[in-house]
């Protein structure tokens, strides 16, 4: 099969019916993409498929041919939101953040707090308590890059 | 899943022949079928691909009737300004299905053929006296909404029928929809209820039954008496709940009246 990766094309021998999950990870070797749960709950998951958040354990690989699929490493490492998860502490344990932040790339401008939390109400994490993700979201958004203060750490 | 079948239909007409000539099932989304097949309890191993078939996913107006294709997701539901003007508790349905991802490639159609009791968008159709319809290699029929179901799990459809879209008269009166679940976002429901106050009230439940349910007594005791109490005591009678993991009856029951109580005092007026 045929598709756009992170901007490249990128041509895998892969079943129709295999998870594009597991073609990002084992064929394409972008382990970045995590497994949680394996139904469409967890959205550790999420990769963006032209465009729109989905759950790539969920989608056979053949409904990717000619998309364009951006996984986490599509983002480089200096991508303002993964800074702004680590100032934040928005990723403890981590495997939910490369879903958290992909849910989060498919925000609209201005977004509100509820905006936040509906966008990323897929994707579930043990550790946080969500308080330190929808800053580093609402930041990004804001385009505020700077430090956190003490009292919201 | 490698061990899955799947062969994708380039039109509809072929995914019919495929649905006759090799028996196969349809997959759209893959929502539930993916999430059976990657615990293993899948009953079937031969798949039809129709997610590409975008005939299948227009949402459009008639005179009489709002025309939903079965390939249409939550998120073109929720994104449709016809659904907006015409069935707006469709929208409220469709934003409390999963969360985003799931929006993103749930389909109207998948959730009708799935069949499952706690469907979120059940009680919708059934409430607004919906009809699917259905298309074969012989041809297409309309099958009103509230005589689909035959059981849990179970329909009228035949092996070799697809949906296609379900049509949505025009609705007269408020509507009302609410699902009770543990959390707003990816919560299957414990109870999911769609009402519309108008001349002749109309509502509908689901996960309180083997399938959804059109409380046809309530509706008759609300019409003919407008007496909240006495339509409580009849949805009592109409409902069928079970303890399962995710609630009890008792629970439901309780639930269930309340929220008739509320759906009745919420749309006064209307």
């Amino acid at each position: 099969m045929r598709f756009t990766l992170n901007g490249h094309v990128e041509e895998v021998d892969a079943p129709p019916a295999a998870r594009l999950l597991d073609v990002l990870r084992v064929n394409c070797g972008l382990t970045g993409t995590k497994e949680g749960c394996g139904e469409g709950e967890c959205g550790a998951c999420t990769v963006l498929l032209d465009g729109a958040p989905v759950c790539s354990c969920l989608v056979p690989a053949s409904q990717a041919e000619d998309a364009a699929v951006v996984t986490i490493e599509g983002l480089g490492d200096e991508h303002p939101l993964q800074h702004l998860f680590m100032n934040e502490v928005g990723a403890q344990c981590g495997i939910c953040t490369p879903g958290m932040i992909m849910a989060a790339l498919a925000l609209g401008p201005n977004p509100t707090l509820d905006d936040v939390k509906t966008a990323l109400a897929g994707n579930l994490c043990r550790c946080t308590g969500y308080g330190a993700i929808y800053r580093a979201v609402l930041k990004w958004k804001a385009g505020d890059m700077s430090p956190p203060s003490a009292a919201s750490v | 899943m490698s061990e899955l079948d799947l062969k994708r239909a380039w039109s509809t007409s072929e995914a019919l022949r495929l649905l006759r000539d090799e028996q196969r099932t349809p997959v759209a989304g893959a929502t539930d079928v993916y999430v059976a097949a990657n615990f293993g309890t899948l009953t079937q191993r031969r798949f039809v691909d129709i997610w590409g078939l975008d005939e299948l996913r227009d949402i459009s107006l008639r005179i009489d009737a709002l025309v939903i294709g079965a390939l249409a997701t939550y998120a073109d539901v929720i994104r449709s300004p016809e659904v907006a003007i015409r069935l707006p508790m469709l929208i409220d349905a469709a934003r409390l299905v999963g969360g985003p991802q799931i929006q993103n490639r749930g389909t109207i159609g998948g959730n009708i053929a799935n069949a499952s009791p706690a469907g979120d968008t059940l009680p919708v159709f059934a409430a607004v006296d919906a009809v699917v319809v259905l298309r074969s290699v012989d041809g297409q029929r309309r099958v009103p909404f509230t005589s689909f179901y035959t059981g849990y799990r179970a329909t009228v459809m035949k092996p070799d029928e697809l949906i296609v879209a379900v049509e949505v008269p025009r609705v007269d009166g408020r509507q009302w929809f609410r699902k009770v679940g543990t959390r707003a976002a990816q919560a299957i429901s414990k109870i999911v209820v769609a009402g519309v106050r108008g001349a002749k009230p109309r509502i509908a439940y689901g996960s309180v039954a083997p399938t959804v349910v059109r409380a046809r007594e309530v509706e008759r005791v609300l019409a003919e008496r407008r007496d909240i109490d006495a339509a409580a005591a009849a949805l009592e009678r109409e409902i069928s709940p079970i303890d399962d993991l995710r609630s009890t009856e008792a629970y439901r029951r309780r639930v269930s009246v309340n929220l008739l109580r509320r759906f009745w005092s919420e749309t006064a007026g209307a």
